[in-house]
């Protein structure tokens, strides 16, 4: 069997909150090779962050593995104290915020911070990371990096943010680089550069890339693969052409209906998806989607289904397959 | 006389806000609004569209009266709720009022009573979590600008009309009770087009409603606000970043980049035959739900960030990030012209980039 860059299997993570036990993640099980490029789209609350969290073992406080397993690079993250993670990240997965403006600090120097890393994973010299972060930034598209490294982040403005705290994230040249949401923040011409510099960049360093967003059209023309999560489960895996062309799971052909197309000539109704999402306290049973779902059947509300193989790398977790079949065999339909 | 087909009509607004700049004793302007034109045929949709920082909710705010006009003229309905006296006046079919000895017309200093007309216009916001106050219950939310407007002669009629308003946006009775931190983000948007729609007004201002709700509740809002404007005959001016969607809800759309209005047309032209580079790469730049389509169109993106609205570039704005820039475009600003009928473009090379 071919060892995969990451490797979650059936993990389950909970938030132990004053209100109850919040199921962030039900038997979640993925995979990611080296170079691959990942996307996991879903609405907030789904899990996705969660998931990609686990691969660095930041699963703060309140929240738990509560089962299963997380290898990544040939480390068993959950079996790993904090000492041991904290020399993982940032030198072999590092991790890209959403908002620029917050996940850097105002009281340093852009250069202090990219220099940071690079002390703290190398023995590097001061001067050599000096060099180093000049170089990082030249990289990701900064100009004048020599002036740039003594500024604050305050003197920038949001699409050099992100390029800086990419910069940061590139400084050990990781295997893996997880961007959650990193456009959601910027302008879309703005969004359309750093989007082309992750491109770049991952082709040039060869890392793999989680993509997590909830935008379909980033995910459409960046990702190799694309999971879909809903209500802390995959509900679909993929390639991208199988998400887009043979979606099999009643949320990913939701989600791909609700949104308007540019290229449409003319505008016809939203198809929308009926409802809210569900709350996590007290999920159903059975399919989390189901009291959603526009084809939903009485098994639905009862079980959960188990994922489905429509290929060997498309699953989907939806009864109406066996539906099909039953129908294929000439059968009633439940 | 306005054109009374058109339900608001704005002139050259302007709208400038100072803002203390490097030298203590001097102020500086942030141009945010700068001779913006535009009309709204009765219950039609205009959408803005444009980048953070390019005068878009300005423009809304401002057309309320929210922010208190620099200069310009602001028609609504045929009346003027305000002219600062210094745009001249335009006839029916656009052209400029002129007296016997030719000079332009200038319209009166008027500044309206706002209260009738803020029962006409009224405003979505964008942040579902910020525009609710926590200490009021939805009921008392809706209630409010009944009771402002008096709309309502009883108690029984006043609890009557909240219920009716968030039933129709697909709340229930219950909920009016409740406080906005009960709901979801959905939800609270709901809560908020309730708030406008319960003084029964005919134009509203949807500042970017949808921004910061799921994708899957996005298309449910949008719905809603496409099925009651054809109940009420509601006028829309509906202000997004993202173009795919303006140009689903919108006939017509406007472009603006750094506080000028760059493009405006009906929603298809501008989609498909947009003429200002700006607009092209805006469109460029939407990443298409599409695998196929991403793997053979190749993307415009664009160079630099927006230039600070302190100081903004000579000439045309947008040169400094233009792909076709040329020394005209930094000493002349490009004019506001029709380049096909209902086009409106303001590039120097519009014919070409088209």
């Amino acid at each position: 069997m071919s060892e995969h860059l990451v490797d979650i299997r059936n993990l389950r993570l909970s938030f132990f909150t004053p209100a109850g036990e919040v199921k962030a993640l039900n038997d979640v099980t993925l995979h990611l090779d080296e170079g691959e490029v990942l996307g996991i789209v879903g609405e907030s609350g789904s899990g996705k962050s969660v998931t990609s969290y686990s691969i660095m073992g930041l699963t703060a406080d309140p929240g738990k593995i509560v089962g299963g397993t997380v290898t990544f690079n040939g480390h068993h993250i959950e079996s790993l104290g904090e000492k041991e993670l904290r020399k993982i990240r940032g030198k072999e997965v590092s991790i890209i915020f959403q908002d620029p403006m917050t996940s850097l600090n105002p009281v340093y120097t852009i250069g202090s911070q990219i220099e940071e890393s690079i002390l703290l994973h190398t023995d590097k010299t001061r001067e050599e990371a000096k060099e180093r972060a000049t170089e990082l930034l030249r990289l990701v598209g900064i100009n004048e990096p020599e002036k740039r490294i003594r500024q604050y982040p305050h003197e920038l403005s949001g699409g050099m943010r992100q390029r800086v705290m990419i910069a940061i994230a590139l400084a050990c040249e990781p295997k893996l680089l997880i961007a959650d949401e990193p456009t959601t923040a910027l302008d879309v011409t703005i969004q359309a550069q750093i989007l082309e510099l992750i491109n770049e960049l991952k082709e040039k360093l060869r890392m793999a890339v989680i993509l997590i967003t909830h935008d379909l059209g980033i995910v459409s023309s960046m990702c190799d693969r694309i999971a879909v999560m809903y209500a802390g489960r995959i509900v679909e895996c993929g390639t991208t052409d199988d998400i887009f062309y043979r979606p099999q799971h009643e949320y990913t052909r939701g989600l791909l209906r609700s949104v308007p197309n540019i290229q449409d000539r003319e505008s016809k109704r939203l198809i929308a998806i009926e409802g809210t999402p569900v709350d996590l306290l007290n999920p159903p049973a059975g399919c989390p989607f189901a009291p959603r779902c526009p084809s939903c059947m009485k098994i639905c509300l009862r079980e959960m289904p188990p994922d489905h193989h429509y290929s060997e790398v498309h699953t989907a977790a939806c009864w109406l397959h066996e539906k099909a079949e039953y129908e294929q065999r000439g059968g009633e339909g439940d | 006389m306005a054109d009374r087909a058109n339900l608001v009509e704005v002139r050259n607004l302007k709208q400038y806000f100072q803002v203390s700049g490097k030298n203590f004793f001097k102020k500086d302007c942030v141009k945010a609004v700068d001779d913006v034109s535009f009309s709204i045929p009765r219950s039609s949709t205009l959408g803005l569209v444009g980048e953070s920082g390019c005068g878009k909710t300005t423009t809304g705010r401002t057309l309320l009266r929210l922010y208190e006009p620099t200069a310009g003229r602001i028609v609504y309905d045929g009346e003027v709720i305000f002219d600062s006296g210094d745009v001249p006046l335009y006839d029916e079919a656009g052209n400029p009022v002129t007296d016997a000895d030719g000079k332009p017309v200038y319209g009166k200093k008027t500044r309206a009573n706002m209260l009738p007309y803020r029962r006409k216009m009224q405003i979505v916001f964008q942040d579902p979590y910020a525009s609710l106050d926590p200490r009021m219950t939805i009921g008392e939310i809706v209630g409010e600008a009944i009771d402002i407007h008096g709309l309502a002669s009883s108690r029984e009629e006043r609890h009557e009309k909240i219920i009716r308003m968030l039933e129709r946006v697909g709340l229930n009775s219950e909920h009016a009770n409740r406080y906005p931190h009960e709901f979801s983000g959905g939800q609270r948007q709901r809560v908020g087009i309730a708030r406008a729609l319960a003084v029964d007004p005919e134009f509203i201002v949807c500042d970017e409603p949808i921004s910061a709700l799921d994708v899957s509740i996005q298309a449910q809002v949008i719905n809603m606000l496409e099925d009651l404007q054809s109940e009420f005959g509601l006028t829309y001016l509906f202000i997004a970043h993202d173009l795919s969607v303006v140009k689903h809800i919108s006939r017509r759309i406007g472009v603006m980049y750094l506080g000028k209005l760059v493009e405006m047309g009906d929603s298809y032209e501008i989609t498909f035959h947009s003429c200002h580079p700006y607009t092209k790469s805006l469109i460029s730049a939407i990443p298409i739900a599409d695998p196929e389509t991403n793997r053979h169109t190749h993307r415009i993106v664009l160079q630099g960030d927006i230039p600070s609205p302190v100081n903004p570039p000579s000439g045309c704005r947008f040169r400094t990030r233009c792909p076709y820039a040329e020394k005209r475009c930094a000493e002349e600003e490009p004019a506001w012209k029709e380049v096909s009928p209902g086009h409106f473009c303001a590039c120097h090379f519009a014919d070409s980039v088209r």
